[in-house]
């Protein structure tokens, strides 16, 4: 490349757009499922596993980026597997030091970041063959992808299971006194399959593209 | 693609390996303190909900500051026993109730017993003592509150691992714990019964039994469990002790 690209170009933007949207990890790809299922309970630890996963993503991937010239192809998935887990094991120890009640909400799920299947795939399908500023976006993009969908599934979950927001009550007690109750079943895992797949829905009869001709 | 040697594959991975291990390592120390502190905390904020003084925490600002200020105001004696109620001067109750796993590896009547003493604003005791045990999917523990009796339970809390979330998880529940209130660990005859957690129907007026979690039977199980494994080490000193015989 003769020409000095923009930091901000075009296509540079594309990166960070796509994976909200019609490239959403979650919703189009359909992975890292299982963690959206697990932690979507409350907003608060949603939260903090978004930006948890946002951190582990674009790190790895500038990493592995900065490398991508060394690594030998032979064992690169070990090596992004070491990079990977390098950095869930700091997020970790981080949220041990200085965030301790929401690190033992996520309890195993912080370590079970290693296994997201959207950082390894970010890592080999982009990481590996494009320069880091570009896969600092990538990542950073598919992060809040993957995110965005983790917050509005909890913000439900909570809102119509537990009735509060954050850990706050929002719905009124006179709405308890009229026979309001809380959905048991939006604490329990199945329900944020089924929001997942009703915000798929949505997203599909709005994107045209999205839709399978055949 | 450009092909690499042997050599190179084994000499990145080594160099890769030690910045790594370097880094981790370097970390783990500069926050080990931290985390420790963390654990202490969290420790005793549990003893001081136990015998529920630690309620309003989450309108406190400053929650390590509160907790170590509240935990020095209310528990002001702690001391350890063995199995056989013998005074332990050695040990450090706290301390003790830290490593807690350490003691419930070992069998009954080798381990150190630690008990808290809690004095409120009118100068009545309770007796806090730490139990630990096995859940369904991993450690279970709380701490148990006695009346100066040394039979009646005046609080419990109880908290999990990786108990599964809505079942065997509930055991850190309000309603869970405040079933305990009232229960009593000797029968008439003062010999000991611990309390169980049954089937509801086997509950009712029954002082020595809770009921038990719908969908959580084993985390139930291990917990009644894990009370009769505890309780019976303080046996000897809660009979020198109490009232209940």
């Amino acid at each position: 490349m003769t020409e000095k690209e923009p930091l901000f170009s075009a296509k540079n933007l594309k990166l960070i757009r796509e994976p909200l949207g019609h490239s959403n990890p979650i919703t189009v790809q359909v992975l890292g499922i299982c963690s959206a299922l697990a932690i979507t309970v409350q907003l608060k630890p949603a939260i903090v596993m978004t930006l948890s996963v946002i951190a582990v993503m674009t790190i790895s991937n500038v990493v592995i980026s900065l490398l991508r010239n060394m690594v030998p192809p032979r064992i690169r998935i070990i090596v992004q597997l070491v990079v990977i887990a390098t950095m869930v094991i700091l997020v970790d120890e981080i949220l041990q030091a200085f965030a301790y009640d929401v690190s033992k909400q996520l309890s195993v799920f912080v370590g079970l970041i290693i296994t997201n299947c959207i950082i390894m795939g970010r890592l080999e399908a982009f990481a590996l063959s494009n320069k880091p500023w570009p896969a600092f976006l990538d990542g950073l993009g598919n992060a809040f992808g993957y995110g965005l969908i983790l917050i509005i599934v909890s913000f439900f979950r909570e809102l119509l299971g537990s009735g509060t927001l954050m850990g706050y009550q929002v719905i009124p007690d006179s709405f308890y006194e009229f026979g309001y109750e809380n959905n048991g079943l939006m604490v329990l895992p199945p329900m944020a399959l089924i929001v997942v797949g009703i915000i798929i829905w949505v997203q599909r009869s709005k994107d045209k593209e999205l839709i399978e001709q055949n | 693609m450009r092909s690499y040697s042997n050599t190179y594959i084994f000499m990145f991975s080594l160099v890769m390996v030690i910045v790594v291990a370097v880094l981790l390592s370097f970390v783990a120390m500069q926050l080990k303190p931290r985390q420790d502190l963390n654990q202490e905390i969290e420790r005793k904020s549990d003893i001081l909900s136990s015998v529920g003084e630690a309620a309003d925490l989450s309108e406190v600002k400053d929650k390590n500051a509160f907790v170590v200020e509240q935990f020095d105001k209310f528990i002001n004696e702690s001391y350890v026993v063995d199995y056989e109620g013998a005074l332990q001067d050695n040990a450090d109750a706290f301390e003790i109730t830290l490593n807690l796993k350490v003691q419930a590896d070992k069998p009954a009547k080798e381990r150190l017993y630690p008990v808290f003493v809690y004095t409120d604003k009118d100068g009545e005791h309770k007796y806090i003592v730490p139990v630990r045990g096995k859940g369904l999917w991993g450690p279970i523990w709380g701490y148990v509150a006695f009346e100066p009796d040394m039979n009646t339970i005046a609080g419990a809390i109880f908290d999990h691992a990786k108990e599964t979330p809505g079942l065997g998880a509930d055991i850190n529940t309000t309603w869970f714990e405040e079933e305990f209130i009232g229960k009593k660990i000797f029968n008439d005859q003062g010999k000991f019964v611990s309390v169980s957690v049954l089937k509801s129907a086997e509950t009712e007026n029954n002082p020595h039994a809770v009921d038990a979690i719908s969908g959580g039977t084993i985390t139930s199980d291990g917990l009644s469990d894990m009370l009769v494994d505890y309780f019976e080490g303080y046996v000897n000193h809660f009979k020198e002790k109490g009232t209940a015989n």
